[in-house]
């Protein structure tokens, strides 16, 4: 038995005319488009339809019970984004992801260095290294993390053997830096890996022939070249960072309100769904602009 | 006496512990001399220019550049630039700003630094493209850039390993009369590698050839080309015949067909197999009936192929003796052809030939 063909495509021998020729070319995008199909159905349906439904949202009304009453448009809940409370959220969180980024830069940049130059087969080992966190459930890695920073955690009790105070650090801003830090370091080594295995160090050889040191072959060189695994890395970091809410809700503390605890409290507890949508979509215009200035700067380098 | 460019003593170089890549290589380069390393792909000649450069230490030995010596200096602090095989011109910058990168680095002036590389543009044609990024320029073109950021720099030595091995035949010839006529100009000593042995010919004045980590022969070209002192540097260089011989006395021996032959006398003894070594165009066909000049050789043998190239006539010929031998006979007007399968007189000066060892 032979399987019917995917298109019921004219088969011929005759000799090609430019209408053949081009009929071939269309049937063969028209392919490729069903071959895509699926994921873009799942994408329309669970990723474009709730987002615009999150839009007509933010412009609703919200009655005196709580509910959400689906006319009256009016631009109220993004009026509210500009008071000083959500601001304050807003800039403590924008704080807290560019420190994030730039930690996790800091730390995965000589590592993801160290991976790429090693052999290949102690890299593969290190990049394994890095996903081993991934095998189990991002929430009780989370809650490790209370454990270890809680008062009666070990950092804490090495402060004490050592005669010092008692470290707290559990609901803290530093506690959420951690934690995200922890979180997101392999979405910036990963990309960094990427980007320097590719680097041709012959060109560092290069610059090291023509005068440069080490330090000066790395930044004229090297840094630029990787360039694009430091925005890839960045973007993937920062953006999560900004929004994140599982590592902020466990480990931070009540007198921090992030912005992604302060939008879940919007649709459930304050049942305020307009407020919440104008503020989804704000966050996401901001890290929209981020993205495009960061793509922007890194193009730049190179 | 200026001291020599490049002193090589004892340099060994060893990778892991079986791995030798350099086995102690003793090699003077005169200053302002074009200088090649020849040798197949692994025989060191690379790992030699690198540990010159300062890429790579020697396991043992010293490296002196005009009396200095190198030891662990890094690549940066020798007055010495390399023109790499693939021309690692830096992507991120243009032409212009990668000629000028070993001058900024040596914290040159900055008007000094550009009337520098304008002016080494201008010596490589390609002041228009100064603005060009790397990638926008054809093969020969990079390959110029890539000389001329390292000649800005006024090295003292310039390394080139292979710096014509990715361009076609006709710019890789063009370039060769052109990167002896610079290193003519500029008079900067030229260490350069290579595999390919009409390069090494045509372009060096002394040629040191290399094989399995061992520098084999170290001499002029012609002294490398006409007087091989091993059969390895007789079979890498050129087309040759290698006969193998049992000498006879102290000038002649015995084919293994058992013809006696004439060969140049150089104290082997009687009774010692040795290698000839012949060059093709030392060979010709003669007439049996023909009379040969005197003094000459003369063994019979059988056409068993002939190949045109336009310019010269290639026979393979067999004389008995177990592998045949080629011969060479140039195009002239009236030159007299052999067909295959007809007999002919090989003949050559015993003079012609070198005895190599086995």
């Amino acid at each position: 038995m032979t399987a019917p063909p995917l298109a019921a495509e004219p088969e011929t021998t005759a000799p090609i005319t430019p209408e053949l020729e081009r009929a071939a070319i269309k049937a063969e995008s028209r392919r490729g488009f069903l071959i895509s199909l699926p994921a873009f159905i799942y994408l329309a349906l669970l990723f474009v339809v709730p987002l615009l439904l999150v839009f007509v949202y933010s412009f609703a009304t919200r009655d005196a019970t709580g509910l959400t009453v689906l006319d009256d448009w009016n631009l109220e809940s993004y009026k509210r984004l500009f008071t000083e409370i959500v601001l304050e959220i807003f800039v403590r969180s924008l704080l807290l992801a560019v420190v994030t980024t730039a930690i996790c830069l800091l730390f995965s940049y000589p590592f993801a260095y160290y991976i790429a130059t090693r052999s290949p087969g102690l890299r593969n080992i290190l990049l394994i290294f890095v996903m081993i966190p991934f095998w189990s459930n991002f929430l009780v890695r989370t809650y490790a993390w209370r454990v270890i920073l809680g008062s009666e955690g070990p950092i804490s009790q090495i402060s004490l053997a050592l005669g010092g105070e008692p470290i707290r650090l559990l609901f803290t801003n530093t506690a959420v830096l951690i934690g995200l830090v922890y979180g997101f370091l392999p979405f910036m080594v990963l990309p960094l890996y990427a980007a320097l295995e590719r680097m041709d160090w012959r060109l560092v050889e290069a610059a090291r022939d023509l005068y440069a040191d080490g330090w000066t072959s790395f930044r004229k060189v090297t840094l630029p070249l990787s360039m694009p695994g430091v925005v890839a890395g960045s973007i993937l970091v920062f953006i999560p960072s900004l929004g994140a809410y599982v590592t902020p809700a466990i480990l931070g503390g009540a007198k921090t309100t992030l912005l992604g605890d302060y939008i879940v409290s919007q649709f459930l507890a304050a049942r305020n769904w307009p407020f919440g949508s104008a503020l989804s979509f704000a966050v996401m215009f901001v890290m929209l602009l981020a993205t495009i200035f960061y793509f922007r700067a890194g193009a730049k380098t190179l | 006496m200026t001291k020599p460019a490049v002193e090589l003593a004892g340099v060994t170089k060893r990778f892991g512990d079986d791995v030798v890549a350099v086995k102690g290589v003793d090699l003077t380069v005169n200053d302002g001399e074009f200088f090649s390393l020849l040798g197949p792909s692994g025989c060191g000649k690379t790992t030699t220019l690198r540990m010159i450069a300062g890429f790579e230490f020697p396991t043992e030995g010293s490296v002196r550049v005009h009396g200095a010596e190198m030891g662990l200096k890094p690549p940066n602090q020798r007055p010495i630039n390399t023109v790499f095989q693939s021309y690692a011109l830096f992507p991120h910058m243009t032409v212009a700003e990668n000629v000028a990168f070993g001058l900024h680095m040596k914290k040159v002036e900055k008007s000094d630094v550009q009337r520098r590389v304008s002016r080494v543009l201008d010596q490589v044609q390609l002041s228009k493209r100064a603005d060009a990024r790397p990638s926008q320029l054809s093969g020969g073109m990079q390959q110029r850039v890539a000389l001329a950021r390292a000649l800005v720099n006024e090295p003292e030595v310039l390394l080139l390993d292979e710096p014509l091995g990715a361009l076609d035949l006709k710019l890789r010839q063009a370039m060769q009369v052109e990167l002896k006529d610079l290193q003519g100009r500029v008079g900067i000593t030229f260490i350069y590698v290579t595999h390919d042995q009409q390069e090494a010919l045509t372009m060096s004045d002394r040629i040191g050839v290399m094989n399995e980590g061992s520098l084999l022969q170290v001499g002029r070209s012609e002294e490398i080309y006409e007087r091989p002192t091993s059969r390895f540097v007789a079979d890498f260089i050129g087309d040759i015949n290698l006969i193998d011989v049992t000498m006879n006395g102290s000038n002649s021996a015995r084919l293994s067909s058992g013809i006696e032959i004439g060969v140049p006398g150089g104290g082997e003894q009687a009774g010692n197999q040795v290698t000839l070594a012949l060059r093709p165009e030392r060979l010709a066909l003669y007439d049996l009936d023909e009379a040969i000049p005197a003094g000459h050789n003369r063994v019979k043998a059988r056409v068993t192929r002939r190949l045109y190239y336009g310019d010269v006539y290639f026979y393979d010929v067999d004389a008995g003796i177990g592998t045949e031998i080629e011969v060479k006979e140039e195009n002239r007007p009236g030159v007299e052809l052999y067909d295959v399968g007809e007999e002919a007189y090989l003949v050559w000066n015993p003079e012609a030939a070198n005895v190599v060892l086995s």
